[in-house]
């Protein structure tokens, strides 16, 4: 049944593409049909796999001669990703209601990117997992050259060129891992179990992970991720933060980490106090962490802090991968789902709720516009985004948080101290950002009061009511119950331990 | 060469499919010149362009009526059947006949039945040497195929660009043939025989003797040729000019059909060069190998054309993947950009040459990437051909806008040229993975890990020229609005290959089984 979330959404691409031109509102209308039915499938499929483990979904053959099969395959993790991109491309479409130039191209774009990290997350095969990758990044190019904005056709294409040049590094570690296991198959169990030598992990694992990392946005390779946020539409930088990154993530636990486990074994010499991959991984996340957050509280763009803090917060994702024990990954997942939660909801106020109504998205201008009086709506929402943001306890962050710092510290207790930097400055830009553009202290003359009295922003519209909804009730559900997440990832992160990692 | 043993009656077997174009040939002239001089030249357009497809179809039933025979004087096998000759045969027919579909929908020319005729004639060589297995034989069969490129790439007798194209063309090509034949004969020198086995057990055995500069003149001389025809780099200096004045079916044809052709040519002389040999280890620059030959089952030591043959092609290789794709990035003109293109993909495609596999999975790998590299470059040369009738030029900027002038056309360009630059889940993906399995497959060394890794490297800088055409075609706002119509049949072309690519992108193994089974007894 799960299956059926990536036919309906290529499916739903191909009746978008074919629609005729100017038929916007059945375009959106079909758009929010289809992806409300991919969440529907998602949680009924999240809800059937509950305690059922790894189960195998379809298993045909593809390609018989040389061993390639279509394999999609759910466990505790898959489910959890899944239900996630069910989520934010609900929460996208309806952030996306007042799209008017080529709407029907628009929502096929995003429907077959949404198609592809379906397929990323369900399949069970190596070579099936990076055809879905592939198929994800061109609709992103499209996506952000036709409907972005600022220096959108670089945004684009540097993001397309970094993806790929990433996904060029998976492929080779993809045609080296299937003829070094002997050409029999690809599918990721068999390659895990191919008895891969140590020696070839320990290349292989660099490129694959680097590869995968880069989408990631893990430093020094995030430079695209900033510029493609800011330049994406709205719908397209909720989809990027909240879940294209995680793709990237999802392939370093599932391919990298999972089928190359011993490439994170000691070198068995030291350079510049680095003794493995994991080291090297490890201290390039935790410089992702502060990095990305001081570079955000620098910032005079509004959705630049947003992007840049996507950037810090994936360095928790590729920390917990690297402790490698069970907290710190269970932590990992839990940060992808948090943050693809609160990341879609911050970019939703920032690109959508305020940038379409006030025209600008620099701090220093909106600071003059007291945005919390006129748009009380926005101003409420963004605390609760930016709170949950932060870390605090009662949202899913704090959670996820939380259990990568445990197990980070399990494993080097120095990466916690240093990532803590990095959440201490969160709240600092977080802060920095809410007080610049919304709560001002500056009172407003009186011919101002008169001209925002006579110049009233756009009402808030039923579709951004309902996705702020959608996306606060997310995370808070996780934050203060989270074992409805981990319920499932804890088994489904153990087996991967003791198949994998030893 | 035995004369006496000649069988002609063998012969007309074999060559039937060679001989059914040529008779479709002069069915086209005469047909045109007879009764349908005073027709309109759409009307005359159509009726050579059928009388050409009949041809084709004719030639694909020969190919499978003349079963898988061959044709043999004495002990010497001059044309191979089935196997690779089969698959490549079959190609070049399926693949004149798509671009001589396009001729219906342009007006380049006022005399369809000669563009047809040598149409079917270029490809009648192209037949030849696709199934040949002896030296002269090869050659004539690549001077059929060239000369009637050449002309192919004048026939646009209004335009300056074509007949300039052209005589650069026979230029690099006369100099080109010239080497070709100068190292053949070198090669007949060293072993005395014609026969592509003979000549490589020959070659082996003077090179122990000390003709190994001799040796490596010829091999040089030999790749210059064949290098040349498949726009390899240092021999490609033709390939932009000419890809840029030829009328646009005539592009396609030399960019699709010639290719494949040669390619198929490489492929026979790369499996009788590793054939002959039992077995070989390389070691440091010398082969210890030993020879098929009951006689002497001697180990010699030397460096024989096992060694030197894969290097030179290594060099082409690794030059054509480089030099195509920075050049690409570059260009202005797309017909220029699919020109830089196509020498990349031949790089690709002599990497799978340099790692040969004594099985026939290399072979498969090869075919089944040129197959569908020259399916879709007809598509794109058609999507070319429209627009540049529309807007006048193949700029990439007069692709602007073009989903709104076109949409149908700009979903065929989407596709195509995705397929080119290998994203999933398109068929040139799949040729490229084929492609790179095949080359580790055989070999797990560093230098060829390497050389594939730059490969992919490079198909992701590749991304980037073709984004630019399909920026132009769905980002950038166009200068003029007005729709492009093209000719139905041709949009019903580009749509039925643009499918295609799709299609056998999702079910690869289609287009698999259909090749492997060419080669009944193997696999």
């Amino acid at each position: 049944m799960l299956a059926y979330v990536i036919y309906i959404s290529f499916a739903g691409a191909l009746v978008e593409a074919l629609l005729p031109r100017g038929k916007n509102t059945a375009a959106r209308w079909l758009a929010l049909a289809v992806a409300a039915a991919g969440l529907a499938l998602a949680v009924a499929g999240f809800a059937a796999g509950w305690n059922q483990g790894r189960e195998v979904i379809v298993d045909a053959a593809w390609v018989p001669a040389m061993g390639i099969h279509y394999l999609l395959v759910a466990d505790g993790i898959s489910r959890v990703l899944v239900l996630l991109t069910g989520i934010a491309s609900v929460a996208g479409i309806l952030f996306s209601w007042n799209v008017e130039l080529r709407a029907n191209q628009f929502f096929a774009f995003y429907l077959a990117l949404i198609g592809g990290v379906y397929g990323v997350f369900l399949s069970g095969d190596f070579f099936l997992l990076f055809v879905f990758y592939e198929i994800a990044i061109v609709p992103k190019y499209f996506l952000i050259a036709i409907w972005g904005s600022t220096r959108r056709e670089y945004g684009a294409m540097k993001l397309a060129l970094y993806s790929f040049a990433g996904s060029a590094m998976v492929l080779i570690g993809l045609l080296a891992a299937y003829v070094a296991s002997g050409s029999h198959s690809t599918a990721l169990a068999d390659l895990a179990h191919a008895g891969l030598p140590a020696s070839f992990q320990m290349w292989v694992f660099p490129l694959v992970f680097t590869g995968f990392a880069i989408l990631a946005g893990m430093w020094p390779f995030h430079t695209w991720a900033p510029t493609g946020h800011v330049a994406a539409p709205t719908a397209a930088s909720m989809l990027l933060a909240g879940v294209v990154m995680k793709l990237g993530a999802y392939g370093c636990l599932r391919v990298a980490i999972g089928v190359f486990p011993r490439g994170l074994d000691p070198w068995g010499f030291t350079f510049l106090g680095l003794g493995s991959w994991r080291g090297v991984f490890a201290l390039l996340a935790v410089i992702g962490i502060v990095y990305g957050a001081l570079v955000a509280l620098a910032q005079s763009d509004f959705k630049f802090v947003i992007g840049y803090s996507s950037v810090s917060h994936m360095g928790f994702v590729l920390l917990g991968l690297m402790a490698l024990n069970q907290i710190g990954l269970d932590g990992a997942v839990l940060q992808m789902f948090s943050h693809g939660v609160i990341a879609g909801l911050l970019f939703a106020i920032v690109g959508r709720i305020v940038y379409d109504r006030t025209h600008t998205r620099q701090l220093t201008e909106l600071e003059s516009m007291h945005l919390a009086r006129r748009l009380p709506f926005a101003a409420w929402a963004f605390v609760i985004a930016g709170v949950a943001s932060m870390g605090l306890p009662g949202f899913s962050g704090f959670v996820a948080e939380l259990q990568v710092l445990t197990g980070a510290w399990k494993a080097e207790p120095w990466w916690t101290i240093a990532a803590g930097v990095g959440i201490v400055v969160g709240v600092a830009y977080t802060w920095r950002a809410l007080q610049k553009a919304f709560f001002t202290d500056t009172i407003p003359a009186p011919h101002v009061l008169e001209y925002e009295h006579t110049h009233k922003l756009d009402p808030i519209t039923w579709p951004e009511r309902a996705g702020v909804a959608l996306l606060v009730l997310s995370t808070a559900v996780v934050g203060l119950y989270p074992r409805i997440l981990l319920d499932q990832i804890e088994p489904a992160v153990r087996a991967l331990l003791a198949g994998g990692v030893q | 060469m035995n004369y006496a043993a000649l069988n002609y009656a063998a012969l007309f077997r074999a060559t039937l499919p060679e001989t059914a174009l040529e008779i479709a040939a002069v069915l086209v002239l005469f047909v045109d010149l007879a009764f349908l001089r005073r027709a309109t030249q759409k009307l005359r357009a159509a009726v050579a362009a059928w009388l050409g497809i009949a041809g084709c179809v004719a030639g694909i039933w020969a190919v499978y009526a003349a079963g898988w025979s061959g044709f043999s004087a004495g002990n010497d096998v001059l044309l191979a059947a089935g196997g690779s000759a089969g698959v490549a045969q079959v190609a070049i027919l399926v693949l004149t006949a798509l671009t001589l579909l396009l001729l219906i929908g342009s007006s380049f020319t006022r005399n369809p039945g000669e563009y047809v005729a040598v149409v079917l004639m270029a490809a009648a060589g192209g037949l030849l040497i696709a199934a040949a297995e002896d030296l002269l034989v090869i050659f004539i069969g690549l001077e059929l195929l060239s000369l009637g490129l050449y002309v192919l790439t004048a026939f646009a007798k209004s335009s300056g660009a074509s007949a300039e194209a052209s005589i650069k063309y026979y230029l690099f090509g006369g100099m080109s043939a010239a080497f070709l034949l100068f190292g053949f004969s070198l090669l007949y020198g060293l072993s005395g025989s014609t026969g592509l086995p003979r000549v490589v057990y020959g070659v082996d055995n003077a090179v122990f003797h000390g003709g190994v500069p001799l040796l490596l003149v010829a091999l040089v001389m030999v790749a210059a040729g064949l290098g040349f025809k498949v726009a390899a780099v240092p021999f490609h200096l033709w390939a932009p000019d000419a890809y840029e004045g030829a009328p646009a079916p005539a592009a396609a044809f030399i960019a699709s059909v010639s290719k494949v052709a040669s390619f198929a040519l490489l492929i026979s002389i790369s499996y009788v060069t590793l054939h002959f040999v039992e077995s070989f280890q390389v070691s440091h620059a010398y082969a210890t190998f030993k020879v098929y030959n009951p006689g002497e089952p001697q180990s010699h030591n030397t460096l024989g054309i096992v060694t030197v043959w894969p290097f030179i092609l290594m060099v082409l290789s690794v030059a054509s993947m480089v030099l195509g794709n920075l050049a690409a990035l570059a260009q202005t003109s797309v017909r220029r950009l699919l020109a830089y293109s196509a020498i990349a993909h031949a790089g690709y495609i002599l990497l799978g040459l340099v790692f040969f596999s004594r099985g026939p999975a290399s072979a498969q790998a090869i075919l089944y990437y040129i197959l569908t590299y020259g399916l879709t470059t007809i598509g794109a040369f058609g999507v070319v051909g429209v627009i540049e009738r529309a807007a006048g030029s193949d700029k990439l900027d007069s692709f602007a806008g073009l989903h709104k002038r076109a949409p149908a056309l700009a979903a065929v360009t989407l596709v195509l040229f995705l397929s080119l630059a290998g994203i999933p889940p398109l068929v040139g993906f799949w040729a490229k993975f084929n492609l790179f399995a095949a080359v580790l497959a055989v070999s797990r060394s560093p230098l060829s890990i390497g050389l594939v890794a730059l490969a992919i490297a490079f198909s992701a800088v590749s991304l980037y020229y073709y984004l630019q055409v399909l920026k132009r075609a769905y980002v950038l706002p166009a200068p003029d609005e007005t729709p492009i119509h093209a000719h139905p049949l041709t949009t019903l072309v580009l749509v039925a290959i643009a499918a295609a690519v799709v299609l056998m992108g999702c079910f690869p193994a289609l287009l698999q089984s259909w090749i492997a089974g060419f080669y009944p007894g193997l696999r």
